[in-house]
Protein backbone atom coordinates (compact mmCIF):
# COMPACT_ATOMS: atom_id res chain seq x y z
CA UNK A 1 0.00 0.00 0.00
CA UNK A 2 2.71 2.34 0.97
CA UNK A 3 4.66 1.87 -2.26
CA UNK A 4 1.50 2.44 -4.37
CA UNK A 5 0.65 5.69 -2.57
CA UNK A 6 4.15 7.02 -3.25
CA UNK A 7 3.88 6.23 -6.91
CA UNK A 8 0.52 8.03 -7.18
CA UNK A 9 1.96 11.16 -5.56
CA UNK A 10 4.84 11.10 -7.99
CA UNK A 11 2.44 10.88 -10.92
CA UNK A 12 0.40 13.84 -9.74
CA UNK A 13 3.58 15.91 -9.25
CA UNK A 14 4.77 15.21 -12.80
CA UNK A 15 1.40 16.19 -14.27
CA UNK A 16 1.40 19.45 -12.32
CA UNK A 17 4.92 20.39 -13.44
CA UNK A 18 4.19 19.70 -17.10
CA UNK A 19 1.02 21.84 -16.95
CA UNK A 20 2.95 24.76 -15.49
CA UNK A 21 5.66 24.42 -18.11
CA UNK A 22 3.06 24.52 -20.89
CA UNK A 23 1.43 27.62 -19.44
CA UNK A 24 4.75 29.45 -19.11
CA UNK A 25 5.56 28.56 -22.69
CA UNK A 26 2.30 29.96 -24.01
CA UNK A 27 2.83 33.22 -22.16
CA UNK A 28 6.33 33.53 -23.58
CA UNK A 29 4.89 32.91 -27.06
CA UNK A 30 2.39 35.66 -26.56
CA UNK A 31 4.88 38.30 -25.44
CA UNK A 32 7.97 37.50 -27.37
CA UNK A 33 6.98 36.00 -30.65
CA UNK A 34 3.73 37.77 -31.35
CA UNK A 35 4.34 40.76 -33.65
CA UNK A 36 2.18 43.05 -31.53
CA UNK A 37 4.32 42.34 -28.40
CA UNK A 38 7.01 44.80 -29.56
CA UNK A 39 4.52 47.61 -29.80
CA UNK A 40 3.06 46.64 -26.46
CA UNK A 41 6.50 46.73 -24.79
CA UNK A 42 7.41 50.07 -26.33
CA UNK A 43 4.17 51.58 -25.06
CA UNK A 44 4.75 50.16 -21.59
CA UNK A 45 8.34 51.51 -21.38
CA UNK A 46 7.35 54.96 -22.63
CA UNK A 47 4.56 55.20 -20.08
CA UNK A 48 6.88 54.18 -17.27
CA UNK A 49 9.49 56.76 -18.29
CA UNK A 50 6.94 59.53 -18.52
CA UNK A 51 5.52 58.65 -15.12
CA UNK A 52 9.03 58.63 -13.65
CA UNK A 53 9.85 62.05 -15.02
CA UNK A 54 6.57 63.43 -13.85
CA UNK A 55 6.99 62.11 -10.33
CA UNK A 56 10.64 63.30 -10.01
CA UNK A 57 9.60 66.77 -11.16
CA UNK A 58 6.88 66.84 -8.54
CA UNK A 59 8.94 65.36 -5.71
CA UNK A 60 12.04 67.54 -6.32
CA UNK A 61 10.11 70.40 -4.83
CA UNK A 62 8.46 68.34 -2.15
CA UNK A 63 11.61 66.84 -0.59
CA UNK A 64 13.33 69.46 1.56
CA UNK A 65 17.07 69.80 1.15
CA UNK A 66 19.50 71.78 3.30
CA UNK A 67 19.95 75.35 2.09
CA UNK A 68 23.65 76.12 2.29
CA UNK A 69 25.06 79.59 1.89
CA UNK A 70 28.08 79.70 -0.42
CA UNK A 71 31.46 80.07 1.30
CA UNK A 72 33.43 83.28 1.02
CA UNK A 73 36.70 81.64 0.01
CA UNK A 74 37.54 80.55 -3.50
CA UNK A 75 38.16 76.86 -2.91
CA UNK A 76 37.87 74.46 -0.02
CA UNK A 77 40.90 72.60 1.31
CA UNK A 78 39.54 69.36 -0.18
CA UNK A 79 36.84 68.43 -2.68
CA UNK A 80 33.22 68.91 -1.66
CA UNK A 81 32.47 65.17 -1.71
CA UNK A 82 35.49 64.42 0.46
CA UNK A 83 34.61 67.15 2.92
CA UNK A 84 31.00 65.96 3.20
CA UNK A 85 32.14 62.50 4.20
CA UNK A 86 35.33 63.19 6.11
CA UNK A 87 35.25 66.70 7.64
CA UNK A 88 34.66 65.26 11.11
CA UNK A 89 37.74 63.06 10.85
CA UNK A 90 39.91 65.96 9.72
CA UNK A 91 38.64 68.09 12.59
CA UNK A 92 39.10 65.34 15.16
CA UNK A 93 42.68 64.75 14.04
CA UNK A 94 43.51 68.44 13.97
CA UNK A 95 42.02 69.00 17.41
CA UNK A 96 44.39 66.47 19.02
CA UNK A 97 47.34 67.83 17.11
CA UNK A 98 46.56 71.34 18.31
CA UNK A 99 45.67 70.65 21.93
CA UNK A 100 48.38 68.12 22.71
CA UNK A 101 51.21 69.10 20.37
CA UNK A 102 50.55 72.77 19.81
CA UNK A 103 50.40 72.39 16.03
CA UNK A 104 48.29 75.25 14.80
CA UNK A 105 48.48 74.71 11.05
CA UNK A 106 45.37 76.32 9.63
CA UNK A 107 44.60 73.97 6.77
CA UNK A 108 42.19 71.65 8.62
CA UNK A 109 41.51 73.81 11.67
CA UNK A 110 37.99 74.63 12.81
CA UNK A 111 38.94 78.30 12.84
CA UNK A 112 39.98 77.92 9.21
CA UNK A 113 36.53 76.50 8.34
CA UNK A 114 34.77 79.33 10.15
CA UNK A 115 36.84 81.99 8.37
CA UNK A 116 35.40 80.96 5.00
CA UNK A 117 32.02 79.55 5.92
CA UNK A 118 30.69 82.20 8.30
CA UNK A 119 27.47 83.63 6.88
CA UNK A 120 27.47 87.13 5.48
CA UNK A 121 24.23 87.74 7.34
CA UNK A 122 25.18 86.99 10.93
CA UNK A 123 28.94 86.33 10.58
CA UNK A 124 28.47 82.88 12.06
CA UNK A 125 28.34 79.24 11.03
CA UNK A 126 25.39 78.57 13.34
CA UNK A 127 22.27 80.45 14.38
CA UNK A 128 19.74 79.69 11.65
CA UNK A 129 19.08 76.70 9.41
CA UNK A 130 20.73 78.60 6.55
CA UNK A 131 24.05 78.81 8.39
CA UNK A 132 26.72 76.50 7.03
CA UNK A 133 27.24 74.01 9.87
CA UNK A 134 23.73 74.10 11.26
CA UNK A 135 21.95 73.64 7.92
CA UNK A 136 23.26 70.13 7.30
CA UNK A 137 23.48 69.08 10.92
CA UNK A 138 19.86 69.91 11.60
CA UNK A 139 18.86 68.27 8.30
CA UNK A 140 20.48 64.97 9.22
CA UNK A 141 19.69 65.37 12.95
CA UNK A 142 23.31 65.06 14.11
CA UNK A 143 24.01 67.00 17.28
CA UNK A 144 26.55 69.76 16.79
CA UNK A 145 28.28 70.54 20.07
CA UNK A 146 31.53 72.13 18.84
CA UNK A 147 30.14 75.57 19.48
CA UNK A 148 29.34 75.04 23.13
CA UNK A 149 33.03 75.84 23.64
CA UNK A 150 34.34 77.06 20.28
CA UNK A 151 33.58 80.49 18.90
CA UNK A 152 31.24 80.31 15.92
CA UNK A 153 32.49 83.57 14.45
CA UNK A 154 35.80 84.45 12.78
CA UNK A 155 38.43 86.02 15.00
CA UNK A 156 38.05 89.60 13.85
CA UNK A 157 34.33 89.52 14.61
CA UNK A 158 34.26 87.42 17.78
CA UNK A 159 33.46 89.45 20.86
CA UNK A 160 36.14 89.49 23.49
CA UNK A 161 38.94 88.48 21.15
CA UNK A 162 42.16 89.84 22.50
CA UNK A 163 43.06 91.96 19.54
CA UNK A 164 42.19 91.83 15.90
CA UNK A 165 44.48 89.71 13.83
CA UNK A 166 44.30 89.19 10.12
CA UNK A 167 44.27 85.46 9.46
CA UNK A 168 45.23 84.58 6.00
CA UNK A 169 46.11 81.62 4.39
CA UNK A 170 46.62 78.05 4.14
CA UNK A 171 42.88 77.63 4.50
CA UNK A 172 42.28 79.13 1.06
CA UNK A 173 45.18 77.15 -0.40
CA UNK B 1 93.83 100.69 -14.47
CA UNK B 2 94.72 100.46 -10.82
CA UNK B 3 93.06 98.50 -8.00
CA UNK B 4 89.73 99.48 -6.49
CA UNK B 5 89.57 103.00 -5.17
CA UNK B 6 89.34 102.83 -1.36
CA UNK B 7 89.12 106.56 -0.83
CA UNK B 8 85.40 106.40 -1.59
CA UNK B 9 84.77 103.48 0.82
CA UNK B 10 86.62 104.96 3.73
CA UNK B 11 83.95 107.27 5.18
CA UNK B 12 81.31 104.56 4.83
CA UNK B 13 83.49 102.03 6.66
CA UNK B 14 83.89 104.45 9.52
CA UNK B 15 80.20 105.15 9.74
CA UNK B 16 79.44 101.42 9.78
CA UNK B 17 81.83 100.94 12.67
CA UNK B 18 80.25 103.89 14.39
CA UNK B 19 76.86 102.32 13.89
CA UNK B 20 78.00 99.03 15.45
CA UNK B 21 79.29 101.04 18.39
CA UNK B 22 75.89 102.63 18.89
CA UNK B 23 74.28 99.18 18.67
CA UNK B 24 76.58 97.89 21.41
CA UNK B 25 75.71 100.90 23.55
CA UNK B 26 72.00 100.23 23.01
CA UNK B 27 72.40 96.57 24.03
CA UNK B 28 74.33 97.63 27.13
CA UNK B 29 71.51 100.07 27.91
CA UNK B 30 68.89 97.35 28.18
CA UNK B 31 71.11 95.12 30.28
CA UNK B 32 69.82 94.96 33.80
CA UNK B 33 72.87 93.23 35.25
CA UNK B 34 75.92 91.65 33.61
CA UNK B 35 74.59 89.03 31.26
CA UNK B 36 70.96 89.85 32.08
CA UNK B 37 69.10 91.72 29.35
CA UNK B 38 65.56 92.93 29.23
CA UNK B 39 64.64 91.19 26.00
CA UNK B 40 64.93 87.56 25.16
CA UNK B 41 65.63 86.13 21.74
CA UNK B 42 62.57 84.67 20.06
CA UNK B 43 62.16 80.93 19.73
CA UNK B 44 60.74 80.49 16.27
CA UNK B 45 58.75 77.31 15.67
CA UNK B 46 56.98 76.64 12.36
CA UNK B 47 53.19 76.31 12.56
CA UNK B 48 53.26 72.67 11.49
CA UNK B 49 55.83 71.56 14.05
CA UNK B 50 54.99 70.00 17.42
CA UNK B 51 55.99 71.62 20.72
CA UNK B 52 59.47 70.44 21.62
CA UNK B 53 60.59 68.73 24.81
CA UNK B 54 63.87 70.61 24.55
CA UNK B 55 62.07 73.75 25.65
CA UNK B 56 60.54 74.34 29.05
CA UNK B 57 58.53 77.51 29.25
CA UNK B 58 58.54 79.33 32.56
CA UNK B 59 58.04 82.63 34.27
CA UNK B 60 59.95 84.57 36.84
CA UNK B 61 57.97 87.08 38.87
CA UNK B 62 59.99 89.87 40.43
CA UNK B 63 57.87 90.89 43.41
CA UNK B 64 59.95 94.02 43.97
CA UNK B 65 58.60 95.34 40.66
CA UNK B 66 55.01 94.21 41.27
CA UNK B 67 52.78 96.90 42.74
CA UNK B 68 49.89 96.33 45.15
CA UNK B 69 47.51 98.59 43.23
CA UNK B 70 48.25 97.15 39.80
CA UNK B 71 45.89 94.60 38.29
CA UNK B 72 47.03 94.80 34.68
CA UNK B 73 48.09 91.16 34.34
CA UNK B 74 44.69 89.96 35.59
CA UNK B 75 42.82 92.28 33.24
CA UNK B 76 44.96 91.24 30.28
CA UNK B 77 44.35 87.57 31.08
CA UNK B 78 40.60 88.13 31.33
CA UNK B 79 40.53 89.95 28.00
CA UNK B 80 42.73 87.47 26.16
CA UNK B 81 40.92 84.39 27.42
CA UNK B 82 37.44 85.92 27.58
CA UNK B 83 36.95 85.44 31.32
CA UNK B 84 34.18 87.35 33.04
CA UNK B 85 36.55 89.03 35.48
CA UNK B 86 34.27 88.17 38.41
CA UNK B 87 35.81 86.95 41.66
CA UNK B 88 32.94 84.88 43.04
CA UNK B 89 33.60 81.25 43.83
CA UNK B 90 31.82 80.27 40.64
CA UNK B 91 33.81 82.62 38.41
CA UNK B 92 36.87 81.40 36.56
CA UNK B 93 40.08 83.02 37.72
CA UNK B 94 43.20 81.99 35.86
CA UNK B 95 45.40 84.52 37.62
CA UNK B 96 44.92 86.29 40.95
CA UNK B 97 46.76 89.15 42.62
CA UNK B 98 47.81 88.30 46.19
CA UNK B 99 48.99 90.57 48.97
CA UNK B 100 51.42 88.97 51.43
CA UNK B 101 52.58 90.48 54.71
CA UNK B 102 55.43 89.42 56.94
CA UNK B 103 53.68 89.27 60.32
CA UNK B 104 56.79 90.27 62.28
CA UNK B 105 58.64 92.66 60.02
CA UNK B 106 55.57 94.17 58.38
CA UNK B 107 57.06 93.94 54.88
CA UNK B 108 54.33 93.52 52.27
CA UNK B 109 54.58 91.83 48.90
CA UNK B 110 52.23 91.84 45.99
CA UNK B 111 52.36 89.07 43.44
CA UNK B 112 50.28 87.32 40.80
CA UNK B 113 49.45 83.66 41.48
CA UNK B 114 48.40 81.29 38.74
CA UNK B 115 49.00 77.73 37.51
CA UNK B 116 52.65 77.05 38.34
CA UNK B 117 53.08 74.60 35.43
CA UNK B 118 54.74 71.97 37.60
CA UNK B 119 57.17 69.43 36.21
CA UNK B 120 55.32 66.81 38.29
CA UNK B 121 51.77 68.16 38.27
CA UNK B 122 49.40 66.64 40.87
CA UNK B 123 46.42 67.56 38.67
CA UNK B 124 47.73 65.24 35.96
CA UNK B 125 48.32 62.46 38.50
CA UNK B 126 44.74 62.46 39.73
CA UNK B 127 42.89 63.00 36.46
CA UNK B 128 40.75 59.90 35.83
CA UNK B 129 40.25 60.51 32.10
CA UNK B 130 43.63 61.76 30.93
CA UNK B 131 42.22 65.21 30.19
CA UNK B 132 44.82 66.90 32.40
CA UNK B 133 48.17 66.63 30.71
CA UNK B 134 51.56 68.24 30.39
CA UNK B 135 52.64 69.33 26.95
CA UNK B 136 56.16 68.49 25.76
CA UNK B 137 57.31 72.05 26.44
CA UNK B 138 56.13 71.90 30.06
CA UNK B 139 52.76 73.66 29.77
CA UNK B 140 50.09 71.98 31.90
CA UNK B 141 46.74 71.97 30.12
CA UNK B 142 43.23 70.53 30.18
CA UNK B 143 41.95 68.81 27.04
CA UNK B 144 38.33 69.93 27.22
CA UNK B 145 37.29 67.31 24.71
CA UNK B 146 38.17 64.67 27.31
CA UNK B 147 37.43 66.51 30.59
CA UNK B 148 34.28 65.28 32.31
CA UNK B 149 34.29 68.01 34.94
CA UNK B 150 34.88 65.78 37.96
CA UNK B 151 37.10 68.44 39.58
CA UNK B 152 39.59 66.03 41.17
CA UNK B 153 42.37 68.20 39.76
CA UNK B 154 40.98 71.23 41.55
CA UNK B 155 41.24 69.31 44.81
CA UNK B 156 44.77 68.13 44.02
CA UNK B 157 46.24 71.50 43.04
CA UNK B 158 48.16 73.07 45.97
CA UNK B 159 47.91 76.51 44.34
CA UNK B 160 44.12 76.66 43.86
CA UNK B 161 44.92 77.44 40.28
CA UNK B 162 42.05 75.66 38.58
CA UNK B 163 38.48 76.82 38.04
CA UNK B 164 35.34 75.05 36.94
CA UNK B 165 33.11 76.66 34.33
CA UNK B 166 29.67 76.73 35.91
CA UNK B 167 27.76 78.64 33.28
CA UNK B 168 27.43 78.68 29.53
CA UNK B 169 29.97 80.83 27.74
CA UNK B 170 29.42 82.83 24.56
CA UNK B 171 31.64 85.09 22.48
CA UNK B 172 34.87 83.22 23.20
CA UNK B 173 38.21 84.10 21.68
CA UNK B 174 38.44 81.66 18.71
CA UNK B 175 41.93 80.70 19.92
CA UNK B 176 40.72 79.94 23.45
CA UNK B 177 37.65 77.70 23.34
CA UNK B 178 35.99 77.35 26.74
CA UNK B 179 32.58 76.21 27.89
CA UNK B 180 30.38 74.96 30.66
CA UNK B 181 31.24 71.72 32.43
CA UNK B 182 35.03 71.69 32.15
CA UNK B 183 37.88 72.55 34.45
CA UNK B 184 40.31 75.16 33.20
CA UNK B 185 43.34 77.12 34.28
CA UNK B 186 46.16 79.30 33.02
CA UNK B 187 47.42 77.87 29.71
CA UNK B 188 50.52 80.08 29.77
CA UNK B 189 48.75 81.50 26.69
CA UNK B 190 49.79 78.39 24.73
CA UNK B 191 48.01 79.76 21.65
CA UNK B 192 50.24 82.84 21.76
CA UNK B 193 53.41 80.88 22.52
CA UNK B 194 52.69 78.69 19.48
CA UNK B 195 52.72 81.89 17.42
CA UNK B 196 55.93 83.06 18.99
CA UNK B 197 54.26 85.67 21.16
CA UNK B 198 54.55 86.13 24.92
CA UNK B 199 51.68 85.46 27.32
CA UNK B 200 49.15 88.28 27.64
CA UNK B 201 50.01 88.99 31.30
CA UNK B 202 53.71 89.36 30.49
CA UNK B 203 52.98 91.81 27.71
CA UNK B 204 50.59 93.80 29.89
CA UNK B 205 53.13 93.99 32.72
CA UNK B 206 55.78 95.23 30.30
CA UNK B 207 53.33 97.70 28.78
CA UNK B 208 52.68 99.09 32.27
CA UNK B 209 56.43 99.69 32.54
CA UNK B 210 57.00 97.22 35.37
CA UNK B 211 58.49 94.17 33.70
CA UNK B 212 57.76 92.20 36.86
CA UNK B 213 57.02 89.03 34.86
CA UNK B 214 59.83 87.57 32.80
CA UNK B 215 58.87 84.82 30.38
CA UNK B 216 61.26 82.43 28.67
CA UNK B 217 62.81 79.03 28.22
CA UNK B 218 64.12 77.53 31.47
CA UNK B 219 66.14 74.94 29.54
CA UNK B 220 68.09 77.51 27.57
CA UNK B 221 71.01 78.80 29.68
CA UNK B 222 71.24 81.85 27.42
CA UNK B 223 67.62 82.91 27.98
CA UNK B 224 67.01 85.90 30.18
CA UNK B 225 64.96 83.92 32.68
CA UNK B 226 67.72 81.31 33.09
CA UNK B 227 70.35 84.01 33.55
CA UNK B 228 68.26 85.72 36.18
CA UNK B 229 67.64 82.47 38.03
CA UNK B 230 71.37 81.81 37.89
CA UNK B 231 72.12 85.32 39.17
CA UNK B 232 69.48 85.98 41.82
CA UNK B 233 67.88 83.97 44.60
CA UNK B 234 64.46 82.81 43.41
CA UNK B 235 61.76 80.80 45.16
CA UNK B 236 59.28 78.14 44.15
CA UNK B 237 56.05 78.40 46.09
CA UNK B 238 55.58 75.26 48.21
CA UNK B 239 59.00 74.02 47.15
CA UNK B 240 58.59 71.36 49.86
CA UNK B 241 56.19 69.50 47.56
CA UNK B 242 59.04 69.00 45.07
CA UNK B 243 56.80 69.72 42.09
CA UNK B 244 59.51 71.77 40.35
CA UNK B 245 57.29 74.63 39.26
CA UNK B 246 57.96 76.58 36.09
CA UNK B 247 56.75 79.79 37.72
CA UNK B 248 59.30 81.22 40.13
CA UNK B 249 59.26 84.23 42.40
CA UNK B 250 62.03 86.65 43.21
CA UNK B 251 62.01 88.69 46.41
CA UNK B 252 59.64 86.72 48.63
Amino acid sequence: MKAEGGRMKEKAGTACRSWLRARRESLRQLFILHPSSFILRAVLIATAMFAGMLSSAVYADRVPKPVIEAAQGEKCVESTDFMRRHHMELLMHQRDETVHKGIRARKYSLNGCIECHASRKNDSVIGTDQNFCQSCHSYVAVKLDCFECHASKPKALAAGAGGVQVLTGQAAK
Amino acid sequence: MSGPDHSQDQPEAVSRRQFIGWGAAAVAGIMIAPGVTLFDLAHGRPAGEAASGKVRWGMLIDTSQCSAGCNDCVTACNTENHLSGGIRETDSQWIRKMELKDQRGGKTHSLPMMCQHCEHPPCVDVCPTGASFKRADGIVLVDRHICIGCRYCMMACPYKARSFVHEEVTGQNPDVPRGKGCVESCTLCAHRIDRDQKPACVEACAAAGRNAIIFGDLNDPQSEISKRIATYATTQVRADLALNTAVRYQGI
